[in-house]
């Protein structure tokens, strides 16, 4: 860390991962009141447990971009943050609007369109938090050198604050709302956030593995460009069966389909600098989440999201839990993962230390992705039987709900193992920091920074 | 990555496709746009009760339970079609009358089984609802769901 207003990053993390803590508390709420659905049934419904869920999912991993950005733009920009204030003031604004969304939630107050419940006041207090980032951002960039890493990450991040605009748009007629809701769901998750993810992952890999700016650059490029070129068109996906015309079956099969390309090559990316560096880098928990991300949201995003998007197969999928555990693995390990991966980089810098706590960070990393897998093969399988019998033989949703109920008991096992690895991750990166013996490195080997 | 492939043509590929590529998105959303709003949903039908049924499924946030036309929570049962379900498309006044029992009716308080909030619904409120439910099952979905059991 070179740069003092870099340290706001630290704040941005701390926030992220608070609210991570409520979103994995809440979902294992939500996994409980499945197997046990009298629990807290009167006093807080199922719908707003998930609507926390979900809620706090989005909002810390949109922290933990911001907090990304704020530490890696002034590395990259070589310059100090236009203004620090700002950005601490725009992070309490967010969080700020984010607790008091839940605890709107909590008392009814909400405004009811999946993902989007926010009441319109806290819709445009996003707005503007958007605004201040773009803002100190684009000025710090403006006064400092531009690299591949940040002019990609700007794009992403005004991808983001434009798209989000179209949630305020809500017409009375039910598929059109959809046609348009997607703009901002779609658009964001698998369209400008992957330019984040993407321009994070270069930043690390720069830093890690010491190799070429110039080689990372061009991958980069070619990551960001497969992931639009498939992804845009992509949308059509969603556009089977909400009312659209028929020609978006074959357009969003085909696009659609080619979303696993950026995502594949990223996992080539990734492990083709480390191999090719030939150097180690002392932060090896930090290397382990940034390449354990590529690869899961190889299979997550980009396996299970095949798996369900030819239309002809999701003709009987759409709707199921085949969705729950795309959407499970998905998120985890392509956003959740490389806020990990840049988080457990970025610590020891922002607290002053050599590399600390590995080995137990290490073992979160290893309970969680274990713990995510788990609950993903578990839901795919509640997803292919409730397919056949709802779908294809056409017994009742209730009906078919029991006769899956096992799964449900799995999956909250599951949501347990990645309880205990968030707890082991929280503590190996806010805990006591001990500092680790000497890494045993060849002296010929000089660390990248 | 070969060194005759340079950092510019890789950057103009990416800006130059990104924006053919969405400028096509955008140009077929709007033919859907037209689509949807003259042939796959019924313009007539969309009255004052219907908007203001959709209202009232998303200040109860029902989505995050049901789904509809597939989206929204997999903890209750798909409602897009459940005006069928209930017969609406054959006895409406008959469909009407079981949404409100069935609202009325909530929770079952059974233990073991899911159970639906007490939304506390206006007799006006629910009739808002089911004109909304009646609404979306005329949707042209191309057939989805496979079957009535949504």
């Amino acid at each position: 860390m070179k740069y003092e207003s870099q340290k706001v990053a630290l704040w941005y993390f701390a926030a992220a991962m608070g609210l991570f803590a409520v979103q994995i508390l809440v979902g294992l709420l939500a996994g409980a009141v499945y197997v046990m659905p009298n629990l807290l049934s009167e006093l807080v419904p199922f719908n707003i447990i998930r609507m926390i869920h979900t809620n706090a999912l989005i909002v810390w991993l949109l922290i933990g971009f911001f907090g990304a950005a704020y530490y890696l733009i002034p590395e990259e920009a070589e310059t100090e943050l236009h203004s620090p204030t700002l950005a601490l003031v725009q992070l309490g604004l967010f969080v700020f609007g984010a607790l008091a969304a839940v605890v709107g939630y909590l008392f009814r107050i909400y405004e009811g369109r999946e993902f989007l419940e926010q009441p319109t006041w806290i819709k445009a207090a996003i707005v503007v938090v958007a605004l201040m980032f773009l803002y100190n951002i684009t000025l710090t960039l403006i006064k400092g050198r531009r690299t591949v890493i940040t002019n990609i990450l700007l794009v992403g991040m005004w991808g983001i604050a434009i798209f989000f605009l179209f949630s305020f748009y809500n017409p009375s007629n039910l598929a059109l709302d959809k046609m348009y809701w997607w703009y901002v769901v779609h658009l964001w998750v698998e369209g400008v956030w992957e330019l984040v993810l993407a321009s994070i992952l270069a930043f690390l890999m720069i830093k890690m593995t010491g190799v070429d700016r110039e080689i990372v650059e061009k991958w980069l490029y070619a990551i960001v460009g497969l992931a639009l070129f498939s992804g845009i068109l992509g949308t059509g996906h969603h556009y089977y069966w909400i009312g659209t015309p028929g020609y978006w079956q074959w357009i969003g099969s085909i696009f659609s389909a080619l979303e696993v390309a950026p995502f594949f090559t990223m996992v080539v990316f990734a492990f083709m600098m480390v191999w090719k560096s030939g150097r180690r880098h002392p932060n090896k928990a930090a290397m382990l989440w940034s390449l354990g991300c590529s690869v899961f949201a190889f299979f997550g995003a980009g396996v299970w999201g095949f798996l369900h998007t030819l239309a002809p197969i999701n003709y009987y999928t759409h709707g199921t839990q085949v969705t729950a555990a795309h959407g499970h693995l998905a998120f985890f390990g392509a956003y959740a993962m490389i806020n990990f991966a840049i988080i457990t980089y970025a610590m020891p810098y922002l607290r002053g230390r050599q590399p600390y706590n590995q080995l137990l960070n290490m073992w979160s990393f290893w309970l969680m992705c274990g713990g995510m897998a788990f609950m993903t093969f578990v839901l795919t399988v509640a997803g292919v039987v409730q397919t056949h019998l709802q779908r294809v033989l056409g017994m009742d949703y209730m009906e078919v709900q029991e006769q899956i109920a096992l799964f449900y008991w799995m999956r909250l096992g599951a949501g347990v193992i990645v309880g205990v690895g968030v707890v082991l991750f929280l503590y190996s990166i806010f805990g006591p920091a001990r500092e680790e013996r000497p890494a045993s490195i060849p002296t010929n080997y000089q660390p990248a920074e | 990555m070969t060194e005759r492939f340079t950092k510019a043509a890789a950057r103009n590929i990416f800006y130059g496709g990104s924006l053919f590529f969405f400028a096509t998105f955008v140009a077929l959303t709007a033919l859907s746009h037209l689509y949807i709003v003259n042939t796959s949903t019924d313009k007539a039908g969309l009255n004052d009760a219907v908007a203001r049924g959709k209202h009232v499924w998303e200040k109860n946030a029902c989505i995050n339970c049901h789904t509809i036309l597939g989206e929204g929570a997999y903890f209750a049962p798909e409602l897009g079609n459940v005006w069928k379900r209930y017969g609406g498309d054959k006895d409406h006044d008959g469909a009407v009358t079981a949404l409100k029992g069935w609202m009325a009716a909530q929770p079952s308080g059974i233990q073991g089984r899911r159970q639906m909030p007490q939304f506390n619904l206006t007799e006006q409120e629910v009739e808002d609802l089911a004109a909304f439910l009646e609404w979306t099952s005329r949707i042209n979905t191309q057939n989805w769901p496979p079957k009535l059991s949504g």
